[in-house]
């Protein structure tokens, strides 16, 4: 479950109009929702405060007013506990994907779970073969295709076994097979997941939809009206 | 595959002696390469520190197709440096200087090559394990240190990538238009690494 309780951000930004001063910008308005859906989307134009949204949920962005919570967590107070139970899939893999090999990767991610290095390179080669990667063990993570990197990322994340998955935009560097690939492997997750994305389809799948505009939360309710009232707001000039 | 390839940090798998060989005593081996070599500075401990660390990568046999386009531009370096030091030094130093840094970075490189990261995390967080009364966290410095490993082949990537598109935009010639692209993309990309990180729970 995750809870926002009035939670905003403003940050301050260089004055484009005095130089060398700044000013306050808000890049999220404060709002208040509860999610305790599985699967809940969040769309929006480039810029709206899409990916903030989703970095307050585990405190990579913490809420400059208001409050959020995940699990029941403080994220502003207890962030590394949040972290260690919800995983976070960004659009571009080779931010994400820290070892040389996929397979030291994966492993890297189960080191505070599984100490025991053999152990370990066991579940790693579980780990990868269950995301279809079993014959990359040893393949330098920058050999992999952009489709496979972004399975190496996710197989990273999920071999933690989070609780709550916050992905953004995790296909839309991806062509069509890897990103079919990709949305089936999320919709079979047990953990919730809140996706930012710009794929229409995806977020209709949602059982519940936020629609980001200008840092607003300018809707937030049933997938198939929010995605019509987004892509009505698009259409217009 | 990236076309830059590099010689560090990627593990080439294998069941060769030197592969078998723990990750610690290798470690040892390259650690008394680079005293002995700092310890006694003459051309002849050089070349045979050179030659003992070819015998080890032939033995290990890398795949030198992708290990030697990694090295060129190390031994371009080292024939500059080499060409410096002979005209001001004379040819003993040259080759003193050239081939003990060519020995490290390959001793580097067989290390890297026939290791997983993952045994080497292991041995650094051991290493550093007393450090850690010093407030020193040691699963943070092995991070650290496998972070380092992967970002040469990322950085590599970066510049490849600042140079075409320099080359698309007919800039080929202006090294600012490469150079600054890559410094504020290795900038951005360092944030971005630092998301991911912090978002695995990684270092905390």
């Amino acid at each position: 479950m995750i809870e926002f309780e009035g939670a905003g951000v403003v940050v301050s930004a260089a004055d484009p109009e005095a130089p060398g001063r700044t000013v306050a910008r808000t890049i999220l308005e404060p709002f208040s929702a509860v999610l305790t859906e599985q699967r809940v989307a969040v769309i929006g134009a480039n810029g709206s405060g899409k990916s903030t949204l989703a970095r307050l949920v585990n405190g990579l962005r913490l809420a400059t007013t208001g409050r959020v919570r995940t699990l029941g967590l403080d994220v502003a107070r207890q962030g590394a506990a949040v972290r260690s139970r919800v995983g976070f899939v960004f659009t571009d893999p080779d931010a994400q994907l820290v070892m040389p090999t996929a397979g030291e990767d994966v492993g890297l991610s189960l080191r505070r779970s599984v100490p025991d290095a053999g152990e370990r390179a066991t579940r790693t080669r579980e780990v990868l073969d269950r995301f279809g990667l079993a014959g990359h063990v040893d393949t330098p993570v920058h050999a992999l295709s952009g489709g496979q990197k972004q399975l190496l990322a996710l197989a990273g994340v999920l071999a933690t076994e989070p609780e709550v998955l916050v992905c953004d935009e995790p296909t839309t560097l991806l062509d069509l097979r890897w990103r079919r690939v990709v949305d089936e492997l999320l919709d079979s997750l047990d953990a919730q997941v809140l996706l930012v994305t710009h794929d229409l389809a995806a977020a209709e799948r949602a059982e519940r939809v936020l629609v980001v505009d200008g840092g607003h939360i300018i809707f937030d309710g049933d997938p198939l009206a929010g995605v019509a009232m987004y892509a009505e707001r698009m259409a217009a000039p | 595959m990236s076309r830059w390839s590099v010689p560090l940090g990627l593990y080439q798998p294998g069941t060769t002696p030197v592969h078998r060989l723990g990750a610690g005593p290798k470690l040892v081996v390259l650690a008394v390469l680079g005293v002995a070599l700092v310890a006694w500075p003459r051309w002849q401990v050089a070349v045979g520190g050179l030659a003992f660390v070819v015998a080890a990568a032939l033995l290990a046999r890398l795949r030198w197709r992708d290990s030697a386009r990694g090295l060129v531009p190390i031994l371009v370096l080292l024939a500059v440096v080499a060409a410096f030091q002979t005209w001001q030094r004379g040819w003993e130093v040259a080759v003193q200087v050239s081939a003990s840094l060519f020995a490290l970075v390959l001793a580097g490189t067989v290390l890297t090559a026939t290791t997983p990261g993952d045994r080497l995390v292991d041995l650094l967080v051991g290493g550093v394990r007393p450090l850690a009364r010093l407030g020193l966290k040691p699963e943070v410095f092995a991070l650290a240190v496998a972070l380092m490993l992967r970002t040469i082949p990322a950085l590599l990537e970066v510049f490849g990538e600042a140079r075409d598109a320099a080359r698309a935009r007919g800039l080929d010639r202006q090294p600012r238009a490469v150079l600054v692209p890559t410094a504020v993309r290795t900038v951005a990309r360092a944030h971005a690494v630092g998301d991911a990180l912090a978002a695995r729970g990684l270092g905390e």
